[in-house]
């Protein structure tokens, strides 16, 4: 009986190895990833006929087989496209007494293009056979002629980048107070430029 | 003969790897803690293009994902070069897409239904054709919110 003292001790020594094992395993099937992309709304199908939108609030951007960009009817490089999407969107061109008249934007007033960024659409349109990666790299231009304007507004009016406050808002870790207050801004900022882009297919 | 004096001993203390399996055990926490279990191999190619302007996709259960692109060579043989669309482990066809929108969409809680989002995992050589007739097949079964699933970078690096 006085042999039950001693337990014999287990031998932990190998306790590192199956942990390693473990360890490595876990290791490998790993893949850390957070998916990103760009954000689209499809639109819903409607069998009515669309609103009539007057020609100089459209914006037509086609991409056909080969990659090339037609612009409003000229052929343009992809370089230009941020630019010459802000200037459409921005322009503004109602006149003053007009109950569309743009008060925020900062663009020529041309009475040739779109009237105010509520009114603006940007019309994109692809070939079947268009490529996708063009296709995202045009959709990145336009989404990213929408936020620099976002942007701009956002600082004029918060002092903040409208992207940096949509990732805030999108953040899992932020309180809901800072949330709602958030919200709201987005909100209106979204209200200034509405995402008013089209996409389409045309054979 | 101070009480203090120094132990003679020539040779060093080994050190102690007590602590070694707590360190890999901590490790292995972690790594269990992050792993996502892939629950389909892709059968298709999948260079996706990159992006600038992106938003992250943060709730991984509120994702449903389509993959496009040319089957892998080990696939070729059968199903040919050209782009195809993969839901869950199988290749298919644009009209089985509003079927399996549906079918997943079903799996998810009652809460979730509704605020599902689409993502499209598409290679960057792949045609819009075939993105044409899935935007189509999502309209009809009402899943509208779509998320063209992209790297970071640069987007002019698509045109190469």
């Amino acid at each position: 009986m006085a042999n039950r003292e001693e337990v014999p001790k287990v031998n932990a020594g190998s306790m590192a190895d199956i942990a390693f094992l473990l360890l490595i395993f876990f290791l490998v099937t790993t893949s850390i990833e957070t998916d990103a992309g760009l954000h689209r709304m499809l639109p819903r199908i409607n069998h009515e006929p669309p609103l009539p939108i007057s020609e100089r609030n459209i914006l037509p951007v086609s991409i056909n087989g080969d990659g090339k960009l037609l612009v409003a009817n000229e052929l343009r490089d992809l370089a230009e496209l941020r630019a010459l999407t802000i200037a459409f969107l921005d322009n503004g061109g109602a006149l003053q007494n007009d109950k569309r008249y743009c008060d925020y934007c900062r663009g020529d007033r041309n009475q040739q293009s779109s009237d105010s960024p509520l009114e603006a659409v940007v019309s994109l349109m692809s070939n079947r056979e268009t490529s996708y990666g063009v296709y995202i790299s045009v959709q990145n231009e336009l989404v990213g002629a929408f936020n620099d304007l976002r942007n701009r507004e956002a600082q004029r009016l918060y002092y903040m980048d409208y992207t940096k406050m949509e990732s805030i808002y999108l953040n899992p870790e932020t309180s809901k107070v800072v949330k709602e207050d958030l919200k709201l801004k987005i909100k209106k900022i979204q209200e200034l430029f509405p995402l008013n882009l089209s996409e389409a297919e045309r054979n | 003969m101070s009480k203090f004096a120094k132990k003679k001993s020539g040779e060093l203390p080994a050190v102690s790897t007590a602590s070694l399996p707590d360190i890999v055990f901590m490790l292995l926490f972690f790594f269990m803690t992050v792993t996502v279990m892939k629950d389909s191999s892709l059968k298709v190619e999948n260079n996706l293009p990159s992006a600038s302007e992106i938003k992250k996709l943060e709730k991984k259960d509120r994702v449903i994902t389509i993959y496009v692109g040319k089957p892998t060579p080990e696939y070729a043989k059968v199903f040919g070069t050209e782009s195809k669309i993969q839901l869950n482990d199988k290749f298919a066809d644009p009209s089985d897409v509003g079927d399996f929108i549906l079918m997943e969409r079903a799996k998810k809680s009652q809460e979730l239904q509704n605020v599902l989002t689409t993502s499209l995992k598409v290679d960057k050589n792949a045609n819009m054709g075939i993105i044409s007739d899935i935007k189509e097949e999502l309209r009809k079964v009402n899943a509208l919110k779509v998320n063209y699933t992209t790297v970071t970078g640069d987007a002019f690096t698509n045109l190469q």
